[in-house]
């Protein structure tokens, strides 16, 4: 039971943390809840029609299919994030000083909510299609099933229960700051699905170049531990990056400061005032 | 725009790829076991491992050493794509099974 428990959980870490920032970057948005609860259905709706066509993923473009299939996934979330922060880098000034005239009640209901419902989705998508193939293998074999289901079961509960952890720890943020770090906790969360799409690319044999390892950190933070996958999704850390996956990466904060930079108003006269 | 940019650096990437000539190598997963457990590929070029599930559950190539999570259906066959490697021991697992499914690859 502890076996599937450690699996699932696993697979859930990275949903969950995004989950979690999602909801704080969108705090006070009136309909989050339920947008975040759409991207959350549909995207457990695609991974049980992943694993159920897992077979013909697996065998499409000479067997590339699912990794090219993870590669476009993690891009569209990419760009997803992307419009977020171009949005919040036009609207977030407005809002910020919105929140604080009214108290924080109110805020613009035309948020990218979309978007992120998007990203929630993907994110689920990516990792639900491993949980659910993973928990068919159980049942299928029929070998003390119950006590594995129930393993995955509770995993999927501390997977939910690290979301909350996620957010309640970033409402700790003052009100006044949260899109500011918001948006950089989304910037790093980008780059580090660029750098994964890039490998995925790679194992795909799309790309043949710049393969080569930068480091090897796994002895001191193992990617695979606890701490390796949190920090692997919070910040894209990698334990033996390529020189391609440090490029996509560093590539993905460039363009996202300078859409920022791009998007964000010019400041009016009025603001020194 | 943006999707114009993505779009553009995408056919650079495909422009970029080159079809390299890949060893292959042949792996079976049999009651959640790896046969063999051990395969020796040369180092510091690309390999391909095509592994052929022969359990009816699925199972998944995991090893973050040569970089790879590849879920390979019950009754399938998968690609994985490594290296180049640096000569050393690369340990993979089956994530699914990991208590009997283990192997190692070597790059000599």
């Amino acid at each position: 039971m502890l076996g599937s428990l450690v699996i699932v959980f696993r697979e859930a870490i990275e949903a969950g943390l995004i989950i979690g920032i999602v909801l704080a970057a969108t705090r006070g948005v009136p309909s989050r809840g339920a947008w975040v609860g759409l991207g959350i259905g549909l995207g457990a709706v695609g991974a049980g029609i992943i694993a159920l066509f897992a077979e013909a993923i697996s065998g499409a473009f000479e067997g590339s299919g699912q990794e090219l299939l993870n590669a476009s996934v993690l891009g569209a979330a990419v760009v997803m994030l992307m419009w977020h922060n171009a949005w919040m880098a036009r609207h977030g000034r407005e809002m910020a000083a919105e929140m604080a005239a009214v108290g924080r009640a109110v805020t613009t209901g035309s948020r990218p909510m979309t978007a992120l419902a998007v990203v929630v989705g993907l994110a689920v998508l990516r990792e639900g299609a491993e949980v659910v193939l993973f928990l068919y293998g159980i049942v299928a074999t029929g070998t003390s099933g119950s006590a594995l289901l129930l393993g995955g079961v509770l995993g999927l509960a501390a997977g939910a229960a690290f979301t909350g952890l996620t957010y309640y720890g970033l409402l700790a943020i003052p009100p006044r700051h949260i899109f500011a770090v918001t948006s950089v906790l989304i910037a790093l969360l980008a780059a580090g699905m660029a750098a994964q799409a890039v490998q995925f690319l790679d194992a795909a044999g799309m790309i043949n170049v710049l393969g080569q390892r930068l480091w090897d950190s796994s002895g001191i933070v193992p990617q695979d531990g606890i701490l390796g996958r949190m920090l692997h999704t919070l910040i894209g850390y990698t334990d033996r990056p390529t020189e391609l996956q440090l490029i996509a990466y560093l590539a993905t904060l460039v363009i996202m400061a300078a859409l920022t930079w791009v998007a964000t108003p010019p400041r009016t006269a009025r603001a020194t005032a | 725009m943006r999707a114009i940019v993505l779009a553009l650096a995408w056919v650079g990437l495909s422009v970029a790829y080159a079809a390299a000539p890949a060893q292959e190598f042949q792996l079976v997963i049999r009651d959640h076991k790896f046969e063999p457990a051990e395969i020796r590929v040369p180092a510091g070029k690309r390999v391909s491992i095509y592994v052929s599930n022969e359990d009816a559950t699925p199972e998944e190539f995991d090893s973050p050493a040569l970089k790879v999570e590849k879920v390979i259906p019950g009754k399938s066959k998968g690609l994985v794509r490594v290296g180049p490697l640096d000569p050393g021991r690369y340990e993979f697992i089956g994530e699914f099974n990991a208590d009997t499914a283990k192997g190692v690859v070597i790059a000599e």
